[in-house]
């Protein structure tokens, strides 16, 4: 176990490694055009002649491309990257905008992996009958509507025509737990509708498929009761993919769902940063955001395939 | 050799293979594979219902010059911002002189309700279909033959060349997909691409394409890599190598097509995923650019206009909902047809 | 004498009748119409004897087994007949009368090893799990019990090997504790499913012997379902040959391979190759195919492949004895016994079934 922890982590790193060369290439090196474009994209669309000259030198856009590369990590890693645009240090605004994110994201991601979980095995127990089949349509329609529109549709009817909730923006949780609650649950909603939907069908279909293992026949056959053979057998088995697929979507959720989600209700964290800064073609904010959410993804995975061998033994004692 | 004791699913084929003889009259083998799941999802009307309502959806959105002419009478730039129309008799500014532009309703014009700039929704929602439906279209199109020619090299081939293109793959993986898009996207809308004889505008409409196409390789390209190395193992790869097929021959004529069906079935699941992240990117402004009209694009203008005139943002995305929604029943549908170990399978 | 051993069962009378199948029927509804996978079975089990039920892939014997165990469990199974068991009427019996008679009284070993153990769990852990669920037994104790028929099946070092997991196994060793599994309980019937077809030859032996011998430690009555009449040969007491979803002759071991009355059973017996023999220039084999199970012939199932049909086929022969002074040999072919006798000699000392061009069956 300790010697599989020890090579995850090290291809962990060599992934980093990577991201922030591919990083590196798709807003350097990619787009081409040389050194004038480059500057251009990093200075902004209304920057004037001095911005760009600025950008040149600060980047040393004129310098080989691993010289601009290690320019690059090292503006990262000192928190020396700014915004043209407004003279914002990236660094400090996404620092600003973590707990928001945050609280957005782990909290959707709790909701979404109770529910799934439970949808989910609730159709497999239920296959073919009514339970099973309205839960598959709501499914369907939940992996079919994009989150920035269900959040625009709950704005407009549960915090206009009826005002239920707040119409976005967002509580620091220290100050007032249930207002910062409240301000999140249509967020929360909006976020985790998706993925309710996907994970009640991946599960339906895992408990569907382990049931018709030979194991859970032999499980059966040894007179155990169904309620211990779906968990301690079907579900054990079962919900051991979901670990890694939870880690891959929580990295999504955070990387492309936050973002969406943030803009809508104004919640005013990474992710909106993030859009706000896209709308304006903004390069170093979106460089920034774009490491520290690929960063953390590969952390995050590095956690999850861990935890997926601590929970079958026949990746952990291979 | 070991034989298998009967299963249900046997029985289904047996059965089947029976019916067939029966109906026939002739000393038929049984039905091959590609029959049987064409009669299965025949029979599935609701897969057969969905599939039908989304190639309504892009007849309509095809349609898009025969509705601005004929119908609407302008095109989905024109704009009318202070113009009148005729509703019930009376004269009705198309936007009132506070902003608000007027909503959907029984009229040629104007069916769905202008926007602020006076432009007809209804025509800027087909014309934004036909842009958002090709770009998720061509993308699947780059994802499929990139995953499947990558996928077949690497499960084929193995040896470091599989070492490469399956760390490629996992890099391209930790990105998030939306993440990864955007980066792309922001990164070539400013200058546009200029990668030796491929000179893209910043604003064409091949940009969101190829972002979207190479975004999703490593989401079809390792299942396709996976099936290509068990379908490897068989016999009749074997047998082909014995008869002297080069590798090429064997990799498109024997390996390609019994991947037929995992590309079918991830094909529609990678058109419906595709309009979906078109969307969320020309919402954000990374993805097609104005003006340009595009669904997420007619999301993203109506916002500010969210709690005055909804329309603009709701009806873009019900547009987008049925798109995908019927992908996603057909896909389902697919599914089950194609599956040869069909189990449950009820009167 | 250690306490964990179950109470001594080895003094059973073994002409109590343990278990009656009467007419069992078993279909299924697909989308092309109802499946009868068994078509009206009816046999005894006695304490203690050996019962081989043998045929094809498709024959129904596999489905059989479950459904005694309450295991074939698709929502289109449709179930008719009985199955008495000491009392309990098996089929459409509830799921806690089954679940208080599986494992307990009637345990089943299933045909593939390798997939019949649950990954994740420890192979120690799902036998106690069984002895648990049955016996109220403290852990250390259940854990000294497993330990001791992990043993008895044959696993070396079983201390140490009762925390392994199945991947760590053999085919073989994993089949062995199986029949642990099966057998700790010390349950009065054990099915055994093709338990060697998935295994090596040499292996097959080693399994079939322990199953022998644990039969003569516990007493335990065995219905084994097999299409390999070698491992039959070894082992069976009594034995049911299936086809197409019936029974077409049932008898003692050596009426079935002495002195065969169905046609099906001599094809059977003719294509074993056999050692002793001069090898002959074509292996017997039976013409054509099993019938699709959906669409099956009139009357004898077994009318289009048989060389000896004649006009009284199309009605279906009823299993009955009709040899002489052998109420327990029982079949389904119209044909006299004489006839019989007659036919399946086709070469001195080897039965086969001639070709169908050969020779004219006259009825």
């Amino acid at each position: 176990m300790l010697r599989f922890t020890v090579r995850r982590l090290i291809n962990m790193v060599f992934v980093l490694w990577a991201v922030s060369v591919l990083t590196f290439l798709i807003f350097m090196v990619m787009p081409g055009g040389g050194d004038e474009q480059a500057a251009l994209r990093i200075a902004g669309r209304n920057a004037n002649e001095q911005q760009v000259q600025t950008v040149k030198r600060e980047w040393g856009l004129d310098d080989p491309f691993y010289v601009q590369y290690a320019d690059m990590m090292k503006k990262v890693f000192t928190g020396d990257l700014i915004s043209y645009v407004n003279q914002v240090n990236v660094r400090e605004e996404i620092v600003r905008g973590i707990p928001r994110t945050a609280s957005l994201v782990i909290g959707a991601g709790i909701i979404w992996l109770f529910f799934g979980v439970v949808f989910g095995v609730l159709s497999a127990v239920y296959a073919g009958r009514f339970t099973d089949r309205a839960l598959n349509v709501l499914a369907l329609i939940g992996i079919s509507l994009p989150v920035f529109w269900v959040g625009l549709v709950l704005l407009y009817y549960l915090t206009d025509r009826i005002a239920l909730f707040p119409p976005g923006g967002y509580t620091e949780l220290g100050e007032d737990p249930v207002d910062w609650a409240y301000h999140l649950i249509l967020p929360w909603f909006a976020l985790s509708i998706l993925f309710i939907g996907f994970y009640s069908r991946v599960l339906r279909s895992n408990v569907l498929d382990i049931s018709n293992e030979d194991y859970v026949r032999t499980a059966r056959s040894k007179g155990l009761s169904e309620r211990r053979v779906l968990i301690r057998h079907t579900l054990r088995n079962a919900l051991i993919p979901i670990v890694t697929l939870f880690g891959l979507d929580f990295g999504a959720a955070l990387g492309g769902g936050a973002i969406l989600t943030e803009s809508v209700f104004g919640l005013q964290g990474v992710g909106q940063y993030a859009s706000d800064s896209i709308g304006r073609l903004d390069l170093p904010p979106i460089m920034g955001v774009v490491l520290f959410g690929a960063f953390f993804i590969v952390l995050l995975n590095a956690i999850v395939d861990i935890l997926y061998a601590f929970l079958d033994p026949r990746i952990r004692l291979q | 050799m070991a034989t298998q004791p009967a299963t249900e699913s046997d029985f289904s084929l047996d059965a089947a293979a029976a019916v067939a003889e029966r109906e026939g009259g002739k000393q038929l083998e049984g039905m091959g594979p590609w029959q049987l799941a064409w009669r299965r999802l025949k029979r599935n009307r609701v897969a057969m219902a969905s599939l039908a309502v989304f190639f309504v959806l892009v007849g309509c959105c095809l349609a898009a010059p025969l509705y601005a002419d004929h119908i609407a009478g302008r095109g989905p730039t024109a704009t009318n911002a202070t113009g009148t129309i005729q509703i019930d008799g009376k004269k009705t500014f198309v936007v009132t002189p506070d902003g608000t532009p007027i909503g959907p309703g029984l009229h040629k014009q104007y069916l769905l309700g202008a926007d602020p700039l006076g432009r007809d929704v209804m025509v800027r929602l087909l014309y934004g279909g036909r842009n958002s439906l090709f770009v998720g279209f061509m993308a699947a199109i780059i994802t499929a033959v990139l995953a499947v020619g990558l996928g077949l090299a690497a499960g084929y081939f193995r040896g470091w060349g599989d070492r490469v293109i399956t760390n490629l793959f996992d890099i391209l993986w930790s990105f998030p997909v939306l993440l990864f898009a955007i980066a792309l996207g922001t990164a070539l809308a400013i200058g546009g691409l200029q990668i030796g004889p491929v000179n893209l505008q910043g604003d064409s409409l091949w940009i969101p394409i190829v972002i979207i196409g190479v975004v999703y390789v490593p989401y079809f390209g390792r299942p396709i890599r996976g099936q290509v190395l068990s379908l490897r193992e068989k016999e009749f790869v074997d047998a082909a190598v014995a008869q002297g097929m080069r590798a090429p021959r064997i990799m498109f004529g024997e390996i390609l097509p019994n991947l037929s069906s995992t590309i079918l079935v991830f094909g529609t699941l990678i058109i419906a995923n595709n309009i979906l992240l078109e969307a969320a990117l020309s919402f954000l402004g990374a993805g097609i650019q104005p003006p340009e009209p595009s669904w997420g694009g007619l999301i993203s203008d109506g916002v500010n206009q969210i709690y005055t005139a909804p329309h603009l943002s709701l009806v873009p995305g019900v547009a987008i909902v049925i798109a995908v929604l019927s992908l996603n029943v057909f896909g389902d549908g697919l599914r089950d047809a194609l599956d040869p170990r069909a189990k449950v399978r009820l009167r | 004498m250690s306490t964990t051993e179950p109470a001594a069962p080895a003094s059973r009378p073994t002409d109590e009748t343990l278990l009656t199948v009467e007419d069992l029927e078993v279909a299924f509804a697909t989308e092309d119409g109802l499946v009868e996978a068994v078509d009206g079975v009816s046999f005894e089990l006695k304490a203690g004897e050996v019962l081989a039920i043998v045929g094809e892939s498709g024959s129904g014997k596999s489905v059989t087994a479950m459904t005694l165990m309450g295991l074939t469990r698709s929502p289109n199974a449709r179930f008719s007949g009985t199955a008495h068991y000491e009392g309990t009427e098996l089929i459409g019996a509830s799921e806690d009368e089954l679940r208080r008679v599986r494992g307990a009284e009637i345990a089943m070993v299933f045909q593939d090893p390798m997939t019949s153990l649950n990954p994740v769990h420890k192979i120690g852990d799902q036998i106690i799990e069984q002895i648990q669920e049955h016996e109220a037994m403290p852990d250390q104790q259940a854990r000294e019990r497993t330990i001791e028929l992990l043993e008895r099946v044959g696993i070396p070092r079983a201390r140490d090997r009762i925390d392994s997991y199945p991947f760590e196994f053999s085919g073989g060793m994993r089949q062995r504790v199986m029949i642990a599994l099966a057998l700790s309980c010390d349950p009065s019937i054990l099915i055994a499913d093709e338990p060697t077809t998935a295994l090596d030859v040499t292996i097959q032996a080693q399994i079939l012997q322990r199953v022998r011998d644990l039969r003569e430690e516990t007493g335990a009555a065995v219905i084994l379902v097999t299409h390999d009449l070698g491992v039959v040969a070894d082992i069976a007491d009594r034995i049911a040959v299936m086809y197409a979803g019936r029974i077409i002759e049932e008898g003692t071991l050596d009426q079935i391979f002495y002195d065969p009355q169905h046609p099906y059973t001599w094809g059977l017996l003719g294509s074993i190759t056999r050692v002793d023999r001069p090898r002959p220039e074509r292996l017997p084999a039976i013409r054509g195919l099993p019938p699709s199970l959906a669409d099956r012939p009139q009357g004898c199932h077994f009318r289009p492949r048989c060389p000896h049909e004649f006009a009284k086929c199309p009605e279906v022969p009823p299993l009955e004895s009709r040899v002489e002074g052998a109420p327990g040999h029982r079949d389904r072919c119209w044909l006299s016994v004489e006839e019989k006798r007659e036919r399946r000699e086709v070469r001195p000392g080897e039965i086969g079934l001639p070709d169908k061009e050969e020779e004219a069956p006259a009825a």
